[in-house]
């Protein structure tokens, strides 16, 4: 074996490693913040030169590592195959990048006196979750990257927990559990089924088992993932739990997590069960009921959290729809999309958090004139909301044309119903997004209308509920905020108390923030500019992923357990 | 692979109890149900390994009369993670409780606003949110009174 090829392979446990030993380091340094800071950021930069070190590692062929050198099924092996790594890649980047947003959030809020010291140490173990479930090679580690995932997760949704985030939490916590443990009941079935938890050894004896139990270990496993990633008809805990947590966690949130359970349905489809006509019908169905449903939904929302985290919902749906056609085309421009909506929705939600600060609110109800208050800002909302809405030549449009191409190629009806929808979808999302612009953005401000004071609580969410803070809220608006602000702004996550419109306008841009957010919107471009180079690797790592020898290939090679006879 | 009817039995019988007590709007009713439903889950595994048999110890049965170990493995790690998140779970429910004195599911404000704005029928179609995908609650009761007593 030459050195290069033990070097990528020894590299490989390092995105799992690294940050869980880092977020060790973080919680004993949680007294002093400017060095826990350091050590966050310098591990997922770390993490992010890993990964794009393993991007070039796995261009030529998977690479797998058995850990602690116990071969299959009895030990865990780590793959990393183009699919992985790209996830890896991207999601890795757009945590960096949101940790940066964070901290620059944190800083400019003077955050001394808060108890956040556990905000670093979670979210790195966050990342450590999400590294686990792409690089994992076996199914019960996935399931224990999920559950790393979701509980970190779970801490990161209810940070400060204050009244909104304690409600949301709860749903989110229950929905969860109910999904890991369908998830559990589908690898039961897989483990009775074919003796194996490893992903290359059932994929080779699955083969052999009775179609129709098949199908129920197939369907289990995709309600389970179908959760995660928030599909229509299992998508309705997304919009009800994301808007109400601080705004980098729903940045993060929004990129990362529905992505490790599409992920999951990729690796479902290509590698577990292909061919299976039942089930990608199912799926088609259900792509075409989340792109379009999601996007009606986005429509009905006044808050851009809201609005948001529908277009997340209906986007979705595109990524099932490429990964449920199965043709080489469809899963490329899935994978495609995949990278593409990461990126572009984590930078949205960070815009929102920044609107929030510089407006008071994410209501469209009540903000008005951003544009000319603040031009940069602006420009940070119009260019990756015109990137999700697909207009050429960005990114967003790329992966759909694609996606419509490989539809168009299937050439079943199903299929051209569902290139009707993303079509459909497409200028749905536009109209959502650009309402959120007419309205927050060019709007002037003396059009704003007058609000039913009753509606105030929406907007002060932590506040309206307690009892002692009601009657302000109520009958001004105003100060009812200003009060919720100071409240929430004290717990991780929110704008300064801006009440009157004087006072508004003095609010300028927190430097570090906007610099983040700059970031996110600059590797949008870069998806774009470098489409071309991104999109035939998207496709190669498609074409080995329903070509399928090459990851079992490769994962045999490694393994010593070579008793399952081709 | 065989397994037991009783074990079988007993399954079904636990995830009946955890949906029914999951569907719950008590919330300590709601951590039983993920416990109850945890446990009916970790005996599926476990009956997902075989028949029964000895103990996987090396030397002290011959190995084509021992029980799967990995299943044991696979439930003990299930059982740590269930215990994590009940832990959470039942912070969660205390924090609440301290907010709330209540050990109810707490009504979405958001839901709440969207029903107002309805029946103030602000030219809103009705059709277009119930396509939202939002979660309906059935809590009219509570908010008409919690709005009587607000507007007295």
């Amino acid at each position: 074996m030459n050195p290069a090829a033990t070097l990528v392979e020894s590299l490989l446990p390092l995105p799992v490693l690294l940050p869980l030993l880092g977020a060790g380091a973080a919680l004993v340094l949680s007294g002093r913040p400017t060095l826990q800071r350091w050590v966050s950021v310098g591990v997922l930069s770390a993490v992010v030169a890993i990964a794009a070190v393993l991007v070039a590692g796995a261009a030529e062929r998977p690479r797998v590592v058995t850990v602690g050198s116990w071969p299959a099924p009895l030990g865990i092996t780590l793959v990393a195959d183009q699919l992985s790594t790209i996830m890896l890649l991207t999601s890795m980047t757009v945590t960096l990048l949101v940790l940066l947003y964070a901290i620059g959030q944190g800083t400019s809020d003077d955050d001394s006196r808060t108890p956040v010291s556990i905000f670093h140490p979670t979210y790195l173990v966050l990342a450590a979750g999400v590294a686990n479930a792409f690089l994992s090679g076996d199914l019960f580690n996935l399931y224990v990257g999920f559950e790393v995932l979701l509980m970190a997760s779970y801490v990161l949704l209810t940070l400060g927990g204050t009244r909104s985030r304690v409600r949301a939490g709860l749903t989110y916590v229950v929905v969860n559990v109910v999904s890991s443990l369908v998830f559990l009941v589908g690898i039961a079935l897989v483990y009775a089924a074919v003796g194996t938890l490893n992903l290359a050894q059932i994929a080779e004896r699955m083969a052999a088992v009775a179609p129709g139990t098949q199908l129920t270990i197939h369907l289990v496993l995709l309600t389970a993932f179908g959760i995660k990633a928030a599909v229509f008809p299992l998508s309705a805990w997304l919009p009800d739990s994301y808007p109400t947590a601080a705004a980098p966690v729903t940045a993060v949130f929004a990129g990362l997590l529905t992505k490790v359970g599409v992920y999951s349905i990729i690796r479902t489809q290509t590698l577990l069960f292909p061919g299976d006509h039942v089930a990608r019908d199912v799926l088609l169905v259900a792509a075409l009921a989340t792109m379009v449903i999601g996007a009606l939904g986005a429509i009905a929302q006044d808050d851009i959290k809201r609005v948001l985290s529908f277009t997340l919902v209906s986007h979705i749906g595109y990524m099932i729809f490429g990964v449920a056609l199965a043709t080489p085309a469809g899963v490329g421009a899935a994978i495609f999309y995949v990278v593409h909506h990461i990126t572009v929705q984590a930078t949205l939600f960070c815009v929102a958090g920044l609107v929030e600060r510089v407006g008071g609110s994410t209501s469209t109800t009540r903000l008005a004139g951003l544009a000319a208050a603040s031009p940069l800002l602006a420009v940070l909302y119009f260019v990756p909301a015109i990137n999700l809405g697909g207009i050429p030549p960005l990114s967003g449009f790329v992966g759909k044309l694609g996606l419509i191409e490989a539809g168009v190629q299937d050439g079943s009806v199903l299929a051209w119903f569902l290139v009707g929808g993303a079509v459909l979808t497409s200028l749905l999302t536009l109209y959502a997004m650009a309402k959120v612009w007419v309205l927050a953005f060019w709007r002037p401000r003396d059009q704003l209308p007058v609000e039913h004071p009753e509606d105030a609580e929406v907007n002060d969410l932590d506040l309206a509920d307690d009892p002692d803070r009601r009657y302000p809220v109520m009958i001004g608006a105003g100060r009812g905020r200003a009060d919720a602000e100071s409240y929430s702004g004290a717990l991780l996550g929110a704008a300064p108390a801006a009440v009157s419109d004087e006072e508004r306008e003095a609010v300028a841009l927190p430097r570090a923030m906007t610099a983040a957010t700059g970031a996110l919107v600059a590797v949008g471009l870069a998806l774009t500019v470098f489409a071309g180079p991104l999109y035939s690797l998207t496709d190669r790592a498609a074409a080995d992923l329903t070509a399928r020898t090459p990851y079992i290939d490769a994962v045999f090679g490694q393994t010593v357990d070579t008793r399952v006879a081709r | 692979m065989s397994s037991s009817v009783l074990l079988v039995a007993l399954i079904a019988i636990l995830y009946t109890a955890g949906v029914y007590l999951l569907l719950d709007r008590s919330l300590t009713r709601v951590l039983l149900g993920v416990l109850v439903l945890g446990n009916a889950t970790n005996l599926l595994v476990i009956s997902a390994g075989g028949p029964f048999g000895a103990a996987a110890l090396v030397g002290r049965a011959p190995e084509s009369t021992m029980s799967d170990p990995l299943v044991q493995a696979l439930v003990l790690t299930a059982i740590v993670i269930t215990l994590g998140v009940a832990a959470f779970l039942l912070s969660i429910i205390h924090r609440t409780w301290t907010l709330d004195q209540e050990d109810d599911l707490t009504v979405d404000t958001e839901d709440r606003s969207v029903r107002r704005r309805l029946e103030r029928d602000e030219q809103i179609d009705e059709d277009e949110f119930d396509t939202t995908g939002c979660e309906q609650t059935s809590d009219t009761d509570d908010d008409r009174t919690e709005r009587s007593g607000a507007q007295a």
